[in-house]
């Protein structure tokens, strides 16, 4: 019996026409999905390309090198209106960067903060972060951007009266001015001791941990690591002779001058996105820990950790599984609010490119796609970073 | 294959709409039956809704004009309220029949956008406005300043050639909307606001304090402001083209809202009773009925009453004619003859 089956199976194909074979037949079916769908993208492509050439408008990406004769508040690279429409794009891209980066960074610890707060015992501290929570997650964003812009930074007063710190912080409606650091060549010492520190405390911590795992020895590795990453470079920066001087800002004509400025733009999108984005954070970390069941805290307490310790060893680690995945939309979330920023002029990529540019062009459709592309490949470089980091955490539970 | 064949279907519909929304603008119109007209979000003088939402204004007047000649009636208007930004694009791809929002004709946009300017309907020019404590009087003690804009605009491109010809620096702070820009410059976010000097003067009165602001004598670019079409539809552009003229033509030959009916049953200049359809050929090469010019001037007014009643003695504006008088009184505004 087992044996005629057998036969029966070898024989099989040979006898059935080809196109009756399932694999065959659904490679064919994929192919011709595969090309109808990209002969469709391709003649909708070539369709509007033809249609605007005959109605006379540019397309291309000629434009690229054009001299764009237009001014930009902020630029983390050199920029002039002599530069070129190319170069806008990465002045809007930076300052998309930027915002989104610091952004994700004050909305987690803030975030980590209040979910924290919000399941304290102390019924006051639970009270101000629910608060928190349901007040600044149910505001719309663009709202809470106007507000900080218009609102708050707004009523600052004129550089002739500015706030004054020690004469070296001045606070105004234009903005934020701090001394900036002037590193001299000698500098760099202090820079590479700084990197020593961190990868030698990485490996001590390393070592640490292993010794611990085997023979069950501590080793005091914060205090070691902050002795070399802090200690190291301020020891290097005596010897070198203090090689930093700085630049001070000061009022002159209109506007200080000198010195690092912070844009009350930038700070008010910032302030927005991280306030409102933390409310949800704190929400996601609150149903993490909650979702690491009360028994472990328990065993904990019952092995004598202290609740900081508790919470630290036992309780994040789990709820980071949990904690990861929707906190990754979150930032996806965030770095697509952040064009936004249009409302309140920071040049971001789509007030910078997408408006100006786009509109002293006219080059809708390539610096849309432009547009599109890059916040697709921004997004899906956070996930695949987050995704990363979960898969390593997911490992942790045992 | 059914997901297939719904997708082709959908493909080939795609295609038929986009054919039939560009066969000739004016045939659309007219069996839509009202005009889609982009204006400006709010400039006092130019366009503005009142508080009945009724929209008024120079480059309003210009859209009522041509359904005043179209249809007969000047009310068979729809406005669609547009950005410095969006303004291009919406014109580009059919949302809006004609463009009638300050907008500079220039090179760039004329040749390289797709689009056709019909006219000018206010010659302008660059200004700035700064608040009386900033103690400058000059363009040219404005060196360090931070100027508040709007983006997308030749003001931009102007601002930055101002300053980098008279060796300056100065801060670009960037709005959106006319009414962020004149918040950041209220709020003190900038020392200067520039725009065009008759938006100046409209944005001035939007100030919390409109007596603490004053225009600078310079003026640094020639701005000329005009309605705007698709190119290659000739047809409709002839028809915007000319209702503009129409317009100025009338004041030319002393027609206004007022005589008009009077001067059509008594007036016995040739030149007249042409812009009237009396005589010659109406309306007939325009696809329009010979009356077109007529109901223009009967239901909107000539160039002098719309320039008065929005932006000049009129108006809270008080704008003088300057450029914008009829050639033979020392201005700029010039129609082609009526033949
Ligand atoms: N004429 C210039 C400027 C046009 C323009 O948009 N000006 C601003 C001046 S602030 C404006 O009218 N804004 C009113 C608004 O967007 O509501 C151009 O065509 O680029």
């Amino acid at each position: 019996m087992s044996n005629e089956t057998k036969s029966a199976a070898a024989h099989t194909p040979s006898r059935t026409a080809i196109w009756n074979n399932p694999t065959f037949r659904s490679l064919v079916f994929q192919a011709i999905v595969l090309i109808s769908v990209a002969a469709f993208f391709v003649y909708i492509v070539n369709n509007t390309l033809t249609n605007m050439a005959q109605r006379g408008i540019s397309t291309g990406f000629g434009f690229l090198d054009l001299q764009a004769g237009f001014g930009i508040l902020m630029s983390l690279i050199e920029y002039d209106e002599t530069h070129t429409y190319g170069r806008t794009f990465f002045v809007g891209l930076l300052n998309t960067l930027l915002v989104s980066f610091l952004g994700i960074l004050c909305a987690t610890l803030l975030g980590f903060i209040i979910g924290i707060a919000r399941l304290s015992r102390n019924w006051l501290i639970a009270r101000i972060a629910a608060a928190y929570i349901e007040i600044f997650r149910n505001i719309p964003l663009l709202l809470q951007i106007l507000f900080w812009y218009f609102a708050v930074l707004s009523a600052l007063p004129s550089p002739r009266q500015s706030l004054s710190l020690l004469d070296l912080f001045f606070l105004n409606v234009r903005g934020l001015y701090l001394p900036a650091p002037q590193p001299e060549a000698a500098f760099t010492a202090v820079g590479v001791a700084f990197v020593l520190g961190i990868i030698t405390s990485f490996l001590i911590a390393r070592w640490a941990h292993k010794r611990q795992d085997l023979t069950g020895q501590q080793f005091p590795v914060l205090l070691t690591g902050l002795g070399l990453i802090i200690g190291l470079p301020v020891l290097v920066f005596a010897v070198t002779g203090f090689p930093l001087t700085w630049e001070m800002p000061a009022l002159q004509g209109f506007n200080f001058r000198g010195g690092l400025s912070v844009i009350p733009e930038l700070v008010a999108l910032l302030l927005a996105l991280s306030i409102y984005t933390a409310a949800f954070i704190a929400e996601i970390v609150r149903a993490g820990i909650l979702a690491v069941s009360h028994g472990q805290t328990e065993a904990s307490f019952a092995l004598g950790l202290r609740p900081t310790l508790t919470l630290r060893l036992v309780v994040i680690p789990q709820a980071l599984r949990v904690i990861i995945p929707p906190l990754t939309s979150q930032y996806l979330n965030l770095t697509k609010n952040s064009s936004l920023a249009t409302a309140v002029g920071y040049p971001d990529l789509v007030a910078v490119w997408a408006g100006t540019t786009l509109n002293q062009t006219g080059q809708a459709v390539e610096i849309i796609l432009m547009t599109m592309a890059v916040y697709l490949i921004i997004s899906l470089l956070i996930s695949t970073f987050m995704n990363w980091y979960n898969k390593k955490t997911a490992l942790v539970e045992r | 294959m059914k997901t297939l064949t719904s997708l082709a279907a959908s493909a080939s519909l795609l295609v038929l709409s986009m054919g039939v929304v560009y066969a000739g603008t004016l045939d659309t119109v007219k069996q839509r039956g009202h005009i889609q007209c982009g204006v400006n979000t709010g400039l006092p003088g130019f366009s503005f809704p009142d508080d009945k939402g009724k929209w008024n204004g120079l480059d309003v007047d210009v859209c009522r004009a041509i359904a005043a000649a179209v249809f007969g009636d000047a009310g068979k208007v729809k406005f669609t309220p547009l950005t410095a930004k969006e303004r291009f694009t919406a014109l580009q791809s059919g949302e809006i029949d004609v463009l009638s929002r300050n907008t500079t004709w220039t090179t760039t946009r004329d040749s390289s956008l797709g689009l056709n300017f019909a006219g000018v309907n206010y010659y302008d020019g660059q200004g700035f406005m700064v608040k009386k404590s900033l103690g400058v009087s000059s363009a040219k003690d404005l060196d360090g300043a931070s100027v508040c804009i709007q983006a997308g605009t030749t003001t931009e491109l102007n601002l930055a050639d101002y300053f980098r010809s008279n060796n300056m620096k100065y801060t670009p702070i960037t709005y959106d909307k006319a009414a962020e820009t004149v918040a950041g410059f209220d709020a003190g976010r900038c020392d200067v606001l520039t725009s065009d000097q008759s938006q100046l003067y409209a944005l001035r009165i939007q100030l919390k304090d409109p007596g603490g602001a004053f225009v600078l004598p310079e003026v640094i670019s020639k701005e000329p402001l005009g309605p705007v079409v698709r190119q290659g539809d000739d047809a409709w552009f002839n028809v915007v083209k000319w209702s503009l003229f129409a317009m100025l033509e009338a004041e030319d030959m002393g027609v206004n809202s007022k005589n008009v009916d009077d001067m059509k049953a008594n007036s016995k200049n040739p030149g007249v009773r042409r812009l009237l359809g009396l005589e010659g050929i109406g309306g007939k090469g325009l696809g329009l009925p010979n009356e077109w010019a007529y109901n223009i001037v009967k239901m909107v007014g000539n160039y002098a009453e719309a320039f008065d009643r929005n932006v000049g003695t009129g108006s809270k504006l008080n704008i003088s004619r300057g450029l914008n008088a009829l050639w033979k009184n020392g201005g700029l505004q010039y129609a082609p003859p009526f033949r």
